[in-house]
């Protein structure tokens, strides 16, 4: 049972330490791409017994809980970890065909494991400065990839992104340190008990908010973004995508479990404030990507705008409204990748990100077209594809509560998406290229192409798959809120027949 | 002595806050590696603090055999040093890199990754080769 559980965080690390005893060769690609295949199969298990059992949880070493460390699987927990292998493997193929052998020395495969590791542990994890551990853990590797290779926009972008990363951790573990002292406890599902014990709760309150912030700089939410549009055009095409995918839903999966499993004592002040902050994030973002002239720029000021419907799900507070939250990041971590990577082919392609650099890819790469559009559309919520049934869900379920403003924010923003949408179509792919090249596959060779074009085509098809049949998955995501609204399973299986 | 160590932590989160609201990103870094400290120091504190009882069972006892110090926080504490001290190499290293990139320390100038001029980029890409000039490098 508790080799289920760790069994995707371990495959990782073990692949990482392959991988950097092999970085001088040829191979450790291989082992990559075939450790995050395994690392999927390994969540696959883990999903499979989570449907069967509800909640799965493993103590380390035997401590009893609440005085070991917990690793604990729920619904929401396994899904993340089966998108998060998905992902892994996705840009573990794309990166054999895009990183450049010199990276490869560098150690990109295991920056990339440890990573993979990182995030798998901090969804796995049960204890609140274990979380902080994985948190270092993601954040060390993601340093790492981001600054590899050395160019100087990739030093620039650095400083950005790690000064404020180092802020919002020290602010995280100053918020784990106060809350342990109210309450003496740091496992989570003890933490939800014992919150309620706590004789000042406005003092829980102020800590509440610390955690909002702490994660609030992680998921890149307003006004708390400012490093992601400043460091994710800058890394190699499979760092930004498996970025985009993952890191910042780290931080919303971190903002879902705190603040329904732990303080839900002051919903109304705590969510209040979450749905402000989740309409203007979705606004902000999407004005900024209406601004930018860059196929990256566009792509990761669009990530901030989709933070906000995530956040907008967990703000409202409702089962549905928490159902389209799942939704929703299931579905952006599928999308999102997926436009780094089609992304990073334009730019193979036609030579650059820059909108006004590029063109002509219509007429001779269609095959690209085509995958780009699936996610594209599937990001603006063009139906059937998987984004409408997110936005969908979301938008009732704020006219349900009777939220119309946010719901029309919401529908607004959809909106503005397809504007910038347009703006990437129209000049990538259908002006003609200013250079009068012709950006054909033929600039690939045959191998490129494999590697390069599966994992897009892989996750395109997993976006179709969830918009044509969206019944099991919005019945899952529904679970899933139930689940989250009532953490008396979570707490049992953590801390057994112990109240 | 908590509230002395209380006021010591709130201090030096002051002191960290002002330096980092500098310009100049070296001392921003002192003011992180400050604001890790006091962090520590808060974890340390909010333990509760116990005099002279070190946390040791005898012999043959499965249980200490009075009130003892919480070692959970120290532990804690120690990870966290630990970690920061890594970050902390590697944010000065980076500080460092980018000093030799650009050239400055002040983080208004850094301005690589976001230019504020609205001018196409000089050149497509520096690893781009058009496919009429015959063999890729």
């Amino acid at each position: 049972m508790s080799w289920l559980i760790i069994a995707p965080i371990l495959i990782p690390f073990a692949t990482a330490i392959i991988a950097f005893l092999l970085r001088d060769k040829a191979v450790a690609k291989w082992v990559s791409v075939a450790g995050s295949a395994l690392g999927l199969l390994a969540a696959g298990l883990l999903m499979a017994e989570v449907l069967r059992q509800g909640v799965v949880a493993a103590q380390m070493g035997n401590w009893a809980a609440p005085f070991g460390i917990t690793f604990v699987a729920d619904l929401l927990s396994g899904v993340m970890v089966v998108i998060t292998a998905i992902t892994g493997l996705a840009v573990a193929i794309y990166a054999s065909g895009e990183v450049s052998h010199r990276m490869e020395q560098l150690g990109y495969h295991t920056l990339f494991q440890v990573l993979l590791a990182g995030v798998t542990g901090a969804f796995l994890t049960g204890d609140i400065f274990n979380l902080y551990v994985w948190f270092e853990v993601m954040l060390i590797s993601s340093f790492g990839l981001l600054i590899l290779g050395g160019r100087p926009e990739q030093i620039d972008g650095g400083v950005k992104y790690v000064t404020l990363n180092l802020i919002s951790t020290v602010l995280f573990l100053s918020a784990v340190g106060l809350l342990y002292g109210m309450t003496g406890t740091l496992n989570m599902a003890d933490l939800s008990i014992a919150v309620e014990r706590v004789d000042n709760q406005g003092l829980l309150t102020v800590v509440a908010m610390m955690f909002m912030v702490a994660f609030g700089v992680k998921a890149a939410v307003f006004p708390l973004f400012f490093w992601l549009p400043a460091a994710y055009h800058t890394p190699t095409f499979s760092v930004s995508a498996v970025f985009a995918g993952l890191l910042t839903k780290v931080g919303v999966y971190a903002l879902i479990r705190v603040f329904t499993l732990i303080f839900d004592h002051d919903i109304g002040y705590t969510h209040t404030v979450l749905l402000w902050v989740a309409g203007f994030t979705m606004v902000t973002g999407v004005l900024g990507a209406a601004a930018q002239m860059d196929f990256r720029k566009i792509l990761s000021f669009h990530i901030i705008s989709q933070i906000g419907y995530m956040i907008l799900g967990l703000a409202l507070y409702t089962p549905l409204a928490l159902a389209g939250s799942v939704f929703y990041l299931v579905h952006h971590i599928v999308v999102k990748a997926n436009l780094f990577l089609v992304a990073g082919v334009a730019e193979r392609l036609a030579g650059s990100t820059d909108l006004r650099r590029i063109g002509g890819l219509y007429t001779h790469a269609p095959l690209v077209s085509v995958l780009f559009l699936i996610p594209a559309f599937s990001l603006a919520g063009f139906p059937p594809l998987s984004g409408f049934w997110a936005k969908y869900i979301l938008v009732k379920a704020s006219l349900e509560g009777e939220y119309w403003f946010i719901a029309f924010v919401a529908l607004a923003v959809g909106l503005l998406t397809i504007y910038s949408m347009t703006k990437i179509w129209s000049e990538a792919f259908w002006t003609p290229h200013p250079d009068k090249i012709k950006p054909t596959l033929s600039r690939l060779t045959r191998a490129e192409r494999w590697r390069l074009l599966t994992p897009i085509a892989g996750l395109a098809t997993l976006t179709v798959i969830i918009g044509l049949y969206p019944e099991p998955f919005v019945q899952f995501a529904e679970r899933t809120a139930t689940q989250l609204l009532d953490p008396s399973a979570y707490v049992a299986a953590v801390l057994g027949g112990r109240p | 002595m908590e509230t002395l160590l209380s006021l010591t932590v709130g201090l030096l989160f002051a002191a960290a806050i002002y330096l980092m609201l500098a310009r100049n990103v070296l001392r921003f870094l002192f003011g992180m590696i400050l604001l890790s400290n006091a962090a520590n120091l808060l974890i340390f504190t909010a333990g509760r603090l116990t005099f002279g009882a070190p946390p040791l069972i005898p012999e043959g006892a499965d249980l200490p055999m009075s009130d003892v110090a919480n070692a959970l926080p120290q532990a804690l504490v120690l990870t966290a040093i630990v970690i920061g001290f890594g970050l902390f190499a590697f944010a000065l290293m980076l500080v460092f890199r980018a000093y030799a990139t650009m050239g400055t320390l002040n983080s208004d100038d850094m301005r690589l990754a976001e230019p504020v001029s609205d001018d196409l980029p000089p050149t497509a890409s520096p690893a781009f080769d058009p496919p009429t000039k015959g063999s890729r490098t």
